[in-house]
């Protein structure tokens, strides 16, 4: 065929694989897109019949939906805030003191994904009843926090393996104490790293669902757990407005912290050392 | 002229084994010292004690008079350079200079003049608002020496701070170093592998091998007179033969040398090859030319005799007297001897061949 002689064998290959991608990733997103605008889309039409923005005053009106939304947003932000507390020294340690199963620890904290995740929380869910921490926001974090934890340990302690002795020895060495030398020099040098796992921190915690309907129910609702009994119990069209909004967060934060973000960063924090 | 740094016994020995054992060293006010010897001798540990970084098992460090050994780092009137990695990228050079003054509180116009002085220092007035991955690597080492210097520190230590340069900007930065020691009149300890730089910045030398001292002194000394085997091998070329030790001088074939040491039995003879010539009369030492180099402003002529291989150096203009293949006499104008066993003479030998 000419074009593929024009443009190469490997160029056309490469090409149709970017457009099956493309479509693959944006396709649903489009067909969410459109049919959070949509009034009517039967069946056999490309396009709905009727635009509409019907559900959208819906979710925006509906109060129980919209202190979910806030509900959301604290519950990220405080999750994210301790993740950071803990974690970051604990990155640290892992960065920096060589301590006896250091690698198992570390590995550990993938450990929380290898199981299926509802089968956890039922386990913990009987701890929690014992504790007293069912449906409670205390609750909720703790479950959010299990998740997190493995984010805001390694992708800062990447980050701070990257800042090398010498650099924290000659800040010693020009007058600063331990602690001036991490604020001044280790902690800034490892920023990127720790954004990247704070953003990361922040949409989990705000996609979490399993965990949050687990513990929550029946006072605490969140986005993701509302957006489970809206798509339940509305026509589809008022879960995919949720969706898009449940997206939009995400969307933003990632355009924010592109900066940071860079495929090396991310790679840098599941680099098995 | 009075002593300035003066470690004493000073030991470390870590968990493998390996460290430091009784090393004793003074520097005057205004002298430059090096500590020389291969990787894993001890140098580098024997610089971080000093600087605070390394805790000694014994002994007592002073600068000045003051007593350090227990002194945290950022207490100690001592500044250090590293090899590499002594910038923090995510500040500018001005900040990286400033960084010291700062936490000592210094008013603004008094930094600014200060790391002015610094930048003027090294060669890089105008380089404030860069970030250290702007620079070359020449240039992060020569902020680092400015930063150090804002320090006014007692003592500076640098550890092998060339070493990651190449070639021709490590002589530039040697040559520049020991223009700004002299005209600071700087205290320094500086650690290196390389004996070429060693020999060529220092007012003395300390070669260390093994965690211990082999010898201490100016580098001339050390090249004319090393003090042990390890020493003539390390610095400098060498040639090694065999010879033989009695009362009355040492013996390498006809040749008779003073023996000054005393030696008894089978020594290790080494020679300079630039003590190596060529020569009419007799006694002399009969060698085949193997092989001839020019090297620049010296021709390196490679002998073989019945003891072995002689590398001999000659005069640029002298290349005409020697001839591949043909048979030439040479003498030995001076020697170093050496009590060894024959073992190590010999693996020493092989180990000179491979050079």
């Amino acid at each position: 065929m000419w074009f593929i002689k024009l443009i190469g064998k490997l160029k056309f290959t490469g090409f149709v694989c970017f457009f099956i991608f493309v479509i693959f990733f944006f396709g649903p997103l489009l067909n969410l897109l459109l049919l959070a605008f949509s009034g009517e889309w039967q069946y056999p039409d490309r396009l709905p019949s009727e635009w509409s923005l019907t559900w959208w005053t819906f979710v925006l009106q509906n109060d129980a939906i919209i202190s979910s939304i806030w509900l959301s947003f604290l519950i990220a932000t405080i999750v994210t805030l301790i993740s950071l507390l803990i974690c970051i020294p604990a990155a640290y340690a892992f960065a920096r003191i060589q301590f006896p199963l250091r690698r198992f620890f570390l590995f550990s904290f993938l450990l929380t994904n290898a199981f299926p995740k509802m089968g956890l929380y039922v386990s913990i869910a009987v701890l929690f009843y014992q504790l007293n921490l069912m449906n409670t926001f205390v609750g909720i974090v703790l479950i959010h926090l299990i998740n997190t934890l493995m984010y805001m340990t390694w992708i800062p302690s990447a980050a701070f393996e990257n800042v090398h002795r010498s650099q924290e020895e000659s800040a010693r060495d020009v007058g600063a104490s331990p602690l001036k030398v991490f604020w001044h020099i280790t902690l800034p040098m490892a920023k990127p790293g720790i954004i990247v796992a704070s953003v990361f921190t922040f949409l989990s915690s705000l996609n979490e669902a399993e965990g949050t309907f687990l513990v929550g129910i029946p006072d605490y609702r969140t986005m993701p757990v509302i957006m489970y009994s809206i798509i339940a119990d509305y026509p589809s069209t008022a879960g995919s407005v949720f969706s898009v909004i449940l997206t939009l967060p995400t969307i933003l934060l990632l355009v924010a912290a592109r900066k940071f973000v860079g495929a090396e960063s991310f790679a840098n924090g599941f680099k098995l050392k | 002229m009075s002593i300035q740094l003066s470690v004493e016994g000073l030991s470390k020995i870590y968990q493998t084994g390996e460290g430091v054992r009784d090393i004793s060293i003074e520097v005057a006010k205004g002298e430059l010292v090096t500590l020389l010897g291969p990787s894993g001798c001890g140098k580098t540990t024997v610089l971080r004690s000093v600087g605070g970084f390394v805790d000694p098992s014994e002994g007592i460090i002073r600068i000045g008079d003051r007593d350090v050994t227990n002194v945290v780092p950022e207490k100690r009137p001592s500044a250090m350079v590293f090899q590499s990695y002594n910038l923090w990228p995510h500040m500018t050079v001005y900040d990286n200079l400033a960084f010291s003054l700062k936490l000592k509180k210094k008013k603004k116009s008094f930094i600014t003049e200060r790391v002015d002085w610094a930048l003027n220092l090294v060669h890089l007035t105008g380089s404030e608002k860069k970030y250290p991955s702007e620079l070359s690597g020449g240039q992060q080492q020569r902020i680092a020496l400015a930063r150090a210097l804002l320090l006014e520190p007692e003592v500076l230590l640098l550890d092998e701070p060339f070493s990651a340069l190449d070639a021709k900007l490590r002589h530039e930065l040697r040559e520049e170093l020991r223009e700004i020691q002299a005209e600071q009149n700087l205290t320094m300890l500086f650690v290196t592998h390389d004996q070429e730089e060693a020999l060529s910045i220092s007012d003395r030398i300390v070669v260390m091998n093994r965690g211990k001292i082999e010898q201490v002194a100016q580098p001339y000394e050390i090249y004319h007179k090393p003090a042990s085997l390890f020493v003539a091998q390390f610095i400098g070329r060498m040639n090694f033969i065999k010879g033989y030790a009695q009362p009355d001088g040492i013996r390498i074939d006809q040749l008779i040398f003073p023996n000054e040491r005393g030696l008894i039995g089978e020594v290790a003879v080494g020679i300079r090859p630039e003590d190596v010539k060529l020569s009419e009369g007799k006694p002399s030492i009969e060698a085949k030319v193997a092989k001839i180099m020019m090297l620049g402003h010296y021709v390196e002529v490679t002998l073989h005799t019945i003891f072995g291989q002689l590398k001999m150096f000659i005069d640029k203009n002298e290349i005409n007297t020697v001839e591949l293949g043909r048979i030439v006499h040479v003498t030995l104008t001076r020697i170093q001897s050496f009590q060894d066993s024959n073992e190590n003479y010999l693996e020493r030998n092989e180990a000179y061949a491979t050079i």
